[in-house]
């Protein structure tokens, strides 16, 4: 094996694929929730539109759209891999352990809210990625702002993409501040600021992607 | 020797050896004083197994003040038991309280495998510091104190991180069984000096790469072993190897 190739097989080396496709995740996470924002023009979706016609017809974006997906099957494989490795390396376990005294319940579940979330994506990639894929090869009109309000009318629709919020947003208050560190950016000054903004980040992204359903359920948003 | 008033159950780990598998064994023991050491309550265990003809427990231990790294038991779900920054030798008794259950455990990791008992192998560790963390400097008459000027902060920082004593808590607390504080430590401890920088890049790549091979598990920064660390290495350390390491393999031009 090359020096470079060893480098990315290595512990560390897939640690910094995980760190790099997290923060390349969380990038379009930013995009992703500043257009949702838009629906809160509360103009029966006109603007809204807009962006969802662009972000699905054009060219650039579906490029980018396959990093993206190449981003999450990454940021996907590793985990399995690292995971594998780490319960390899501890064959017995302990008949009495007590994590909570030294780590926080997200930060040791990262594998187990990375899940759900996916769980989370398959249904969501059902409900507002597809019908777009669909009419962007059929070349028919399609209104993504109606496709929210018809699906976000069901209760339990919106049960589950509030838990899948809150998924993301435990995932989100390690994975924001522990691929800094991964990525080996620990500074005195700057490791306070990025936990700090770590945390809004955590807090602000998932609250306004959870006011999505909860507008359009209670009627506030048509 | 027992001289207090102390009684406890203790649920220790027993193992005939790396083959044969262990369990749980429970001992009562009464009369303990609260200002005995937590070793110093095994001995009193071990003194009554004896008489009673049975095996001792076995346990490492060495300077029984705190800087040897030798003691190694998983109390209670935690290494070196519930106290911050103290090794076991430096738990003592008060730290339980009276009809307390307190269960004992050798670290457990692939890369640690149990001799026997509560004492398991750590020679991975030895293997990792054999692999690059050292000064190849030639020998002879030591240096004039401040020959070459180091910053202050930077000393600190070495000296802080040379305080590994190489006890493995960090690796017994880690989900993943991770060595990544302890080699850290030693790779930060000589990264930081200026003695250390012409074997830099090399050493960083050849003790990850025992690290690996040893069996160790991948970090995934929670924290733990920070908090458990009897000696506080901090994190700053596995950040600085993180971005040495990514120096070493993308920007050095040495193959290791």
């Amino acid at each position: 094996m090359s020096s470079l190739s060893k480098a990315f097989t290595s512990s560390i080396g897939r640690k910094y694929v995980m760190g790099l496709t997290g923060l390349f995740l969380i990038t379009f996470l930013i995009l992703h929730v500043s257009i949702n924002a838009l629906i809160f023009a509360n103009d029966g979706g006109e603007t809204f539109n807009i962006a969802a016609n662009f972000m699905s017809h054009n060219i650039v974006v579906r490029i980018l759209e396959i990093g993206l997906f190449a981003g999450i099957i990454l940021h996907i494989i590793q985990a399995v891999m690292l995971t594998a490795q780490n319960n390899a390396a501890r064959p017995e376990k302990y008949a009495y352990n007590k994590p909570q005294a030294n780590s926080k319940w997200y930060s040791r579940s990262m594998g187990l809210l990375g899940t759900l979330i996916l769980m989370f994506l398959v249904l969501h990639l059902y409900h507002f990625w597809w019908p777009t894929k669909v009419a962007v090869f059929s070349h028919e009109e399609h209104n993504t702002f109606h496709g929210i309000v018809a699906i976000f009318q069901e209760l339990w629709v919106v049960v589950v993409y509030i838990l899948g919020v809150i998924s993301l947003g435990y995932h989100l208050l390690h994975g924001f501040q522990s691929s800094f560190q991964t990525m080996g950016w620990n500074h005195r000054k700057w490791t306070p600021v990025v936990r700090t903004i770590g945390i809004w980040f955590s807090i602000i992204v998932p609250i306004i992607f959870a006011l999505m359903p909860i507008s359009v359920y209670l009627g506030w948003i048509s | 020797m027992s001289t207090g008033n102390m009684n406890l159950t203790l649920q220790v780990w027993r193992q005939k050896n790396s083959k044969s598998a262990g369990k749980l064994v429970d001992y009562k023991l009464s009369e303990i004083s609260p200002d005995m050491s937590f070793l110093e309550m095994f001995d009193v265990l071990n003194e009554q197994l004896i008489t009673k003809g049975e095996e001792p427990v076995v346990f490492d231990h060495d300077c029984r003040e705190g800087i040897c790294g030798m003691c190694s038991m998983f109390i209670n779900g935690q290494p070196h038991g519930p106290k911050d920054l103290v090794t076991t030798c430096q738990l003592h008794m008060r730290s339980f309280k009276d009809g307390d259950t307190i269960v004992v455990e050798p670290w457990r990791a692939k890369a640690f495998p149990v001799i026997k008992d509560l004492a398991v192998d750590r020679s991975a560790f030895d293997r990792i510091i054999a692999s690059g963390g050292f000064v190849s400097v030639n020998t002879g008459n030591a240096q004039d104190a401040n020959a070459l000027p180091i910053p202050k902060l930077q000393a600190d920082a070495a000296f802080e991180a040379a305080a590994c004593i190489g006890c493995g808590a960090c690796v017994a607390t880690c989900k993943n069984a991770s060595a990544m504080l302890f080699v850290s430590a030693k790779v930060s401890q000589l990264a930081l000096l200026p003695q250390g920088q012409p074997e830099r890049y090399r050493r960083v790549q050849s003790m990850v790469a025992q690290m690996d091979e040893e069996g160790f598990g991948n970090c995934t920064n929670t924290g733990a072993c920070e908090a458990e660390c009897p000696k506080g290495i901090s994190l700053e350390n596995i950040a600085r190897m993180n971005r040495d390491y990514f120096t070493a393999k993308f920007a050095s031009e040495e193959e290791v």
